[in-house]
């Protein structure tokens, strides 16, 4: 890939990445659209959108709880993904092949599947469907993704640093609480942001199991029909907004630590 | 368990005895250590020298209690601790990585174990012994900002501070450079002798081994094959592996043809080899005999027989390399491998060459007997395998860098 | 990062440092029950709902459980078209992505490693579109789509759509969408391990006579092999089972639906548990087969 090449490969990545950006800047654009009622057709700049986001009242009730289940939802799969990870890693125990299977089945799993397998099993036990299941089904989706996540930090710990502790006169516990979680906390701050995310954008297990109650991406699945108010645009723009300076910001604050370090 | 073992009492200025009692340990399928007896004085610089897979590591990580052995006790200060935990023991390591907390500044991983003990000045104390390695200006940075030498002062700082009854260090200057191993081996022995504390140091490096401990064991297979002061070891070599990794040897295999008060005579296929009796473990039989190879002399015409002095030859010289200080010449004689020679480059000596017939001389005092049964010559190793090439590459072209610029 | 789900850990956890001990009962219980419970008795659930047969005389949706294999052979039957059609689009989408996301990848990983604030940059571009709503991306294609919109007017101007044609609701917009949608659960896995790859290697193959083309086809390619295998799952998967794009009031029609649309359709609007249950374990199976053989054929069964 050199001589020509050089050059073909800046130009067609520029195009890809100017392509994965085309809806979003769309979808920016059209949450300052004057619309009425439909948010198709552009009518005019205004800032009324962003300062009335709750005037859609369902649009905001819909965002309220999809932060509810994807905070709820991160947690229990943080936790539990994260005393897995650390089991798989540190432990030899029977049924490891099966565990190991256990854990990246729903990784292969189309999420109609583990939707509409959900919803069979509540179906049959006579479960009410509501904030609650959906909340069950999120965190099953995104367990296996804090597993994966969090087990490459435990794997890439060295050893040596808990042993150290231990032979300094630290406890199990004390090793555990300042030496291990401390080492592995990036890690699963990574995997509950990337919980948080897969939960919130989800649509098909949430449709599945949401019974009556609304979504963010479920309201906007509904209202595709007749035409999505621009509060939707909104709110989402809004969340994209702030994800993407979370992560400048962080991506260059560790930038400038490592030239820093470099210097030194 | 109660924590009673790492009361403050325990935490002598002087270092404590220890003592491994048939110790064993077994992993699933193979066994690291097979019944292993050591007793270290207290107050001493002890190695444990052997290759990689030996047993070293894991008798080091024993006594640290960061594993337990399958048979056998281990006393510390004459404390039966084989069923403490790590954190309950005074002993403390410095690890091959150093193992430094990265999430940590430099001060708080020193002061890391006086905080686990409850010690009132910790931070106090912590600053000191930074200062004792000299690194105390650092004290706010993290293990990431510094070099590796200075990593290396830290651990050992980190492990000096709590004033352990016994200090282990596992190779920790293995990933130092030529320079700063000097360098910190002068510094860990100025240490032991200023605070006191039994030093246990496990290495594969030789050199290391015998410039700074009082007492080395060679180690090998999970026993120790040898053990004694460094010199003591290197002049009466017990076994054909103590013979070959402690520095080289020319080893000779052969049935004992005469034997009187003093001495036992071997014919090795057609060499005739005198041993003191004092200096052969075995003095009858299918036995090995050795010399190390700057104990010997060559001399182009033949010498004559005479008491006292071995001569075997003619044989041919096969390989010559210039060191500067000494040659190392190969000779080829039938019915041997190839022996090996140093020669100091005195004014006196005239260098031989590429091909020229040779007698080989040493002194019968010099020669040594070795416990081993039968022929040991083909198992026993030429080369130290664990040391990667690399590391062997960087540290012969390090050795041809520092001659050149002294010249 | 949890895109190379599908790649094997680099090291290997060294089993010198694993031991029995009852916390890691402790440790995996909680999860694992809660596995159990919500996703291997839901998979028997499924299994047993496709047997069931309507109570006769009985309300609308209801069931009980029978042995009826025939709903199997009803489903194939009636939606053989859709779901041959997910995994065709399935499979068209994941090659567009790679097609996309593999030069991306190397671009970010490889050409940009001298530019590591551009690198950096150009990553968030890449995980960007995570961050914001994807039925609201997928309706922005809708809509630049859309028949008065410029797209569409390119097009009839240049000829290929007819008067009266849309780009929406075609095999080409639902494919499209998910082309879009999956480029960057291709391009991360792949990234990942290109981002690793030594370049001494890539200089190693040229030093010993490679033409570019020869050392890229035979020293770069195999060791993104992981990346490029984690990526097509990533993206072959839940594109096989994904219904908004296909959806009418996204970027498909009738003529699109694919095998989650029927899925979905039966089960939440018709109350056809039994069918939709049958689907799902068809997909299911399906997916599983292809994904053992796609494995092993690659040469790492240990992937999962």
């Amino acid at each position: 890939m050199r001589g020509f090449g050089k050059y073909t490969i800046w130009v067609y990545s520029g195009m890809a990445l100017v392509f994965l950006m085309i809806p979003i800047v769309y979808t920016i654009i059209f949450s300052f659209n004057d619309a009425r009622r439909t948010n198709i057709i552009w009518r005019g700049f205004t800032l009324d959108n962003w300062l009335n986001v709750c005037a859609a009242q369902d649009v905001c009730r819909a965002f309220g709880n999809s932060i509810l289940i994807a905070v709820v939802a991160t947690f229990i799969a943080t936790v539990l993904g994260t005393m897995i990870a650390i089991a798989l890693v540190r432990y030899r125990f029977r049924f490891r092949n099966t565990t190991t299977l256990l854990i990246f089945l729903p990784l292969t799993t189309p999420e109609v599947v583990l939707g509409a397998g959900l919803a069979a099993q509540f179906l049959q036990a006579g479960v009410p469907k509501g904030l609650g299941t959906v909340i069950i089904a999120h965190a099953l989706f995104c367990i296996s993704f804090v597993i994966v996540t969090v087990r490459a930090r435990v794997a890439s710990l060295d050893p040596a640093l808990e042993e150290a502790g231990r032979d300094l006169y630290g406890s199990p516990q004390q090793v555990f609480w300042r030496i291990t979680f401390p080492l592995l906390l990036p890690g699963i701050i990574a995997a509950a942001l990337l919980s948080f995310a897969l939960s919130f954008d989800d649509f098909i297990i949430t449709n599945f199991n949401r019974g009556a109650e609304v979504t963010f991406p479920s309201f906007v699945y509904t209202a595709a029909a007749r035409g999505i108010p621009p509060e939707a645009n909104v709110i989402a723009s809004a969340v994209f907004l702030l994800a993407i300076l979370f992560v400048l910001v962080s991506q260059f604050t560790a930038a400038a630590r490592r030239r820093r370090l470099a210097k030194l | 368990m109660t924590n009673s073992a790492v009361s403050r009492g325990d935490f002598a200025e002087a270092g404590a005895d220890l003592e491994l009692v048939g110790i064993s340990k077994r992993f699933p399928g193979f066994t690291a250590i097979d019944d292993l007896d050591l007793t270290i004085p207290a107050g001493s610089f002890f190695a444990l020298l052997g290759p990689s897979g030996c047993g070293k590591t894991t008798t080091l990580r024993l006594i640290a209690g960061l594993e337990e052995p399958t048979a056998g006790r281990i006393l510390i200060g004459g404390k039966d601790v084989t069923r403490t935990k790590a954190f309950q023991r005074p002993v403390n390591t410095v690890f091959q990585s150093y193992a430094l907390f990265p999430h940590m500044t430099i001060l708080e991983n020193v002061a890391f174990g006086l905080k686990r003990r409850g010690v009132k000045d910790a931070t106090r104390l912590a600053h000191e012994a930074l200062q004792l390695v000299e690194l105390d200006h650092v004290s706010a940075r993290r293990p990431s900002q510094l070099s590796g030498g200075q990593q290396q002062r830290v651990a050992l700082a980190r492990a000096v501070v709590n004033r352990p009854a016994l200090l282990l260090l596992d190779e920790p200057l293995g990933a130092l450079d030529l320079k700063l191993r000097r360098q910190m081996q002068i510094e860990l022995k100025d240490i032991q002798s200023e605070v006191g504390l039994t030093f246990l140091h496990v290495t594969h490096d030789q050199e290391e081994a015998m410039t700074m401990a009082d007492t080395v064991a060679v180690m090998n297979k999970g026993q120790i094959e040898q053990m004694g002061a460094p010199q003591e070891l290197y002049e009466l070599p017990r076994t054909a592996f103590v013979a070959t990794f402690l520095g080289q040897s020319n080893l000779f295999t052969g049935q004992v043809v005469s034997s009187n008060a003093d001495s036992i005579t071997v014919d090795s296929a057609g060499a005739r080899i005198t041993v003191p009796k004092p200096r052969a473990e075995r003095q009858s039989g299918l036995v090995t005999v050795g010399v190390r190879p700057e104990k010997v002399s060559l001399t182009s015409t033949k010498p004559a027989e005479a008491a006292g002095v071995n001569v075997v030859g003619p044989g041919r010289i096969s390989d010559v390399s210039f060191s500067g200080v000494s040659t190392q010449y190969e000779v080829t004689i039938a019915g041997h491998g190839p022996i090996s020679v140093f020669e100091q480059n005195t004014s006196i000596s005239r260098m031989h060459h590429d091909g020229d017939e040779v007698w080989l001389t040493w002194s019968v005092e010099h020669s040594f007997g070795l416990a081993d049964e039968g022929d040991v010559e083909h198992d026993a190793p030429r080369f130290v395998d664990d040391t990667p090439t690399t590391s062997i590459a960087t540290r012969k072209r390090a050795q041809l860098k520092a001659e050149l610029e002294e010249g | 990062m949890a895109f190379s789900a599908f790649t094997p850990t680099e090291q290997k956890a060294d089993a010198s440092i694993q031991k029995r001990s009852p916390v890691a009962l402790l440790l995996l219980l909680p999860g694992v029950i809660f596995l159990v419970l919500f996703f291997v008795t839901p998979l028997l659930s499924l299994l047993l709902t496709s047997l069931q047969e309507p109570v006769p005389g009985g309300f609308f949706g209801e069931y009980r459980q029978a042995l009826r294999w025939e709903n199997y052979v009803f489903v194939l039957e009636t939606y053989g078209t859709q779901t041959l059609r997910s995994f065709g689009y399935a499979a068209l989408a994941s090659l567009f992505a790679l097609l996309i996301g593999f030069p991306l990848a190397y671009f970010i990983g490889i050409t940009l490693r001298r530019f590591p604030l551009l690198q950096a940059l150009c990553l968030v571009l890449v995980i960007a579109p995570f961050f914001i709503s994807f039925l609201l991306r997928t309706l922005a294609w809708k809509q630049i789509f859309a028949i008065e919109g410029p797209v569409a007017g390119f097009f009839s101007m240049i000829g290929i759509l007819g008067p009266g044609q849309s780009i929406t609701g075609t095999a080409f917009s639902v494919v499209f969408g998910l082309t879009y949608n999956f480029i960057p659960f291709m391009t991360l896995p792949i990234y990942a391990t290109l981002e690793r790859l030594d370049l001494r290697l890539v200089e190693a193959g040229g030093d010993l006579y490679a033409s570019p083309a020869t050392t890229f086809r035979t020293v770069t390619l195999p060791l993104a092999a992981p990346g490029v295998i984690s990526g097509t799952l990533l993206t072959f998967i839940p594109a096989s089972g994904d219904y908004i794009n296909a959806s009418r009031d996204f970027l498909g029609s009738t003529e699109t639906a694919m095998i989650g649309t029927v899925i979905e359709a039966n089960f939440l609007v018709l109350q056809n548990y039994p069918a939709a249950a049958a689907l799902s374990i068809v997909l299911m199976a399906v997916i599983l087969v292809l994904v053992g053989i796609y494995v092993k054929r690659s040469g790492t069964e240990d992937l999962l």
